[in-house]
């Protein structure tokens, strides 16, 4: 079994009129069956509303399945006496970072998580040092996390969950309100954990091109998974992803553009590189 | 006429230690009806510089006029200023609060003390000019999708009728669709209504397809104002403070690095495909 496995997961929610009378059930999640490998690096897209992010609050256990399973190491998330250690093998990154600050100063913050499960204060700060460095803003560890910039924000949010020492981390569009450097830096740092810390990774993204180094993608539309496979296999289907309300890297819609006029070039290239390769220049 | 800025200043936290710069010596004009781009990294004071543009912060130091009158003149109507300069906020969706979108759209031309009738008539017209489907409009604001919130949010401004409309990443978090449906959108506003857009965006893909001028700010200063063509060509320095040129822009450099014969001021896919198609088939 995968670091995280889900079997046929159903998540429905119960929409309420004002009275508080049933008026119908939304689901969310439609019988959803993953199997991810420790240190895999994961995508998982899909337009708004598609059931992205309420999947991935199936995988710390934030929401329990209405019918299947979800394990994370092993341990099934619907076992409450599990529910801490369920939490620190899977951590979680949303999408606004000033939601998830809490510290004054950056090592303070960094160092609240493993605080709060009885590490001991030594190994607190080995802790926090290390994550700090893992994703490059050990240098701010005296900041106060107001004067940092959204990027540097979002990684230091990356460090609290990092010091918990997970197996695993899912990141829900980490990077929707950055600018193009903070994109950047945000990304580096988590491809950084994946390659060097092993840790496993899912990102949930709307930017196509973050997820070109991804291991796997998988697309939801309407609580299911609408398609799964490799980046390459995935955007070598232009027009369906279109129609998902999605699209692909610019580079992949440039050489594909130039398909549809007679130029001869592999479907799915996804970096400038490949392109100049396959134009033979 | 429309906006002119003439040396505005802007410190934030002034007689504190703390005292930032946010806004440096800005010099601007904004002529009726264009489209224009804003963008800088985080903190470089965009969103600081909107913000003067109806009346919500006031200079430190400097003069802006609006339709040829000074808007920090004593007897100034800034109540008028705020309804013909409309800003859509990041996250405008947040702001909802109505029984039902028709309701939250009529919010603010009632607050204008406009009769029933012409409110209703406005928050129509706004919920049309979005692209808004008719069946949605007694719904629930809270049961729409993101992109349909946010489309809801910014009908609330439009039913002000503004001369000027200033939006802060209005795709923040939307699906590539759903992207480009808001920007479609308000293209389709500039050129038909001839309103004045202004753009804050994260995307220079986007900025690229839409916009026909682009203002870069840097820590608190005017550091490009241009066509995104030219803009575009100091990708270098543009890096250098936070910030990138659209893909298409590194795709078409690394191809005439190459030897192809390409243009490298194409900024969208469809000028790139022209290009290279071009380069290829001579």
């Amino acid at each position: 079994m995968g670091i995280i496995k889900t079997k046929n997961v159903v998540y429905e929610y119960i929409r309420r009129d004002e009275d508080g009378n049933v008026e119908g059930i939304t689901k969310a999640v439609d019988d959803v069956n993953l199997d991810i490998n420790q240190g895999d690096f994961i995508a998982i897209l899909g337009h708004n509303g598609s059931g992205k992010s309420t999947l991935a609050k199936h995988l710390n256990a934030i929401l329990n399945p209405t019918e299947g399973t979800v394990w994370v190491d092993g341990m099934d998330t619907n076992d409450e006496s599990q529910l801490w250690n369920i939490r620190q093998t899977a951590g979680m990154v949303f999408q606004n970072p000033d939601n998830q600050i809490i510290g004054q100063v950056v090592e303070e913050d960094v160092g609240f998580g493993p605080e709060n499960i009885g590490v001991p204060t030594k190994e607190i700060w080995e802790r926090v040092e290390e994550s700090l460095r893992a994703v490059g803003m050990y240098q701010f560890r005296k900041h106060s996390p107001n004067k940092l910039s959204g990027g540097q924000k979002q990684r230091v949010s990356i460090a609290g969950v990092l010091a918990m020492h997970p197996k695993c981390i899912v990141l829900d569009e980490p990077t929707a309100m950055l600018d193009p450097n903070g994109r950047k830096e945000v990304i580096r740092a988590i491809r950084g954990l994946n390659d060097v810390e092993g840790v496993t990774v899912i990102l949930i993204t709307h930017y196509m091109e973050e997820i070109i180094h991804a291991d796997k993608v998988f697309v939801m539309d309407q609580g299911k998974i609408a398609m799964e496979g490799t980046p390459r296999e995935i955007f070598s289907q232009v027009e369906k992803l279109k129609n998902l309300r999605l699209d692909v890297p610019q580079i992949t819609l440039l050489a594909y553009e130039l398909q549809k006029k007679g130029i001869l070039l592999p479907d799915g290239i996804l970096t400038i590189k490949e392109f100049i390769q396959a134009l033979h220049l | 006429m429309s906006l002119i800025l003439d040396h505005v200043n802007y410190v934030y936290g002034d007689d504190t230690p703390l005292a930032v710069k946010a806004l440096d010596d800005i010099c601007l004009t904004i002529p009726d009806g264009q489209f224009i781009g804003i963008i800088g990294h985080t903190g470089s004071g965009k969103s600081t510089l909107m913000q003067h543009l109806n009346g919500l912060l006031k200079a430190s130091d400097g003069s802006i006029y609006f339709n040829g009158e000074d808007i920090y003149d004593k007897d100034y109507d800034m109540k008028k200023l705020r309804s013909k300069v409309g800003l859509v906020f990041q996250y405008p969706e947040h702001q909802l609060f109505e029984v039902d979108v028709f309701t939250d759209v009529c919010f603010g031309p009632k607050n204008l003390g406009l009769d029933q009738r012409e409110v209703e008539l406005r928050a129509y017209d706004a919920l049309r000019k979005v692209g808004l489907p008719d069946e949605l409009f007694y719904q629930s604001p809270f049961d729409l999708s993101g992109g349909q919130k946010r489309r809801v949010a910014i009908a609330g401004v439009l039913a002000m009728k503004p001369e000027v409309l200033i939006l802060d990443e209005p795709t923040a978090g939307l699906d590539p669709r759903g992207r480009d449906e808001i920007l479609g959108q308000i293209k389709k506003l500039q050129t038909e209504t001839g309103m004045t857009i202004l753009l804050v965006s994260h995307s220079m893909e986007d900025v690229a397809e839409y916009v026909d001028r682009i203002i870069v700010m840097n820590k608190g200063k005017v550091m490009y104002d241009d066509e995104p063509k030219k803009v575009f060509r100091h990708y270098k320095e543009l890096e250098e403070v936070g910030l990138a040129a659209p893909q298409v822009t590194y795709i078409m450099h690394a191809l005439k690095e190459k030897g192809l014969n390409v243009d490298v001021d194409a900024t969208t896919i469809e000028e790139a495909t022209r290009q290279i198609y071009k380069a290829l088939t001579e």
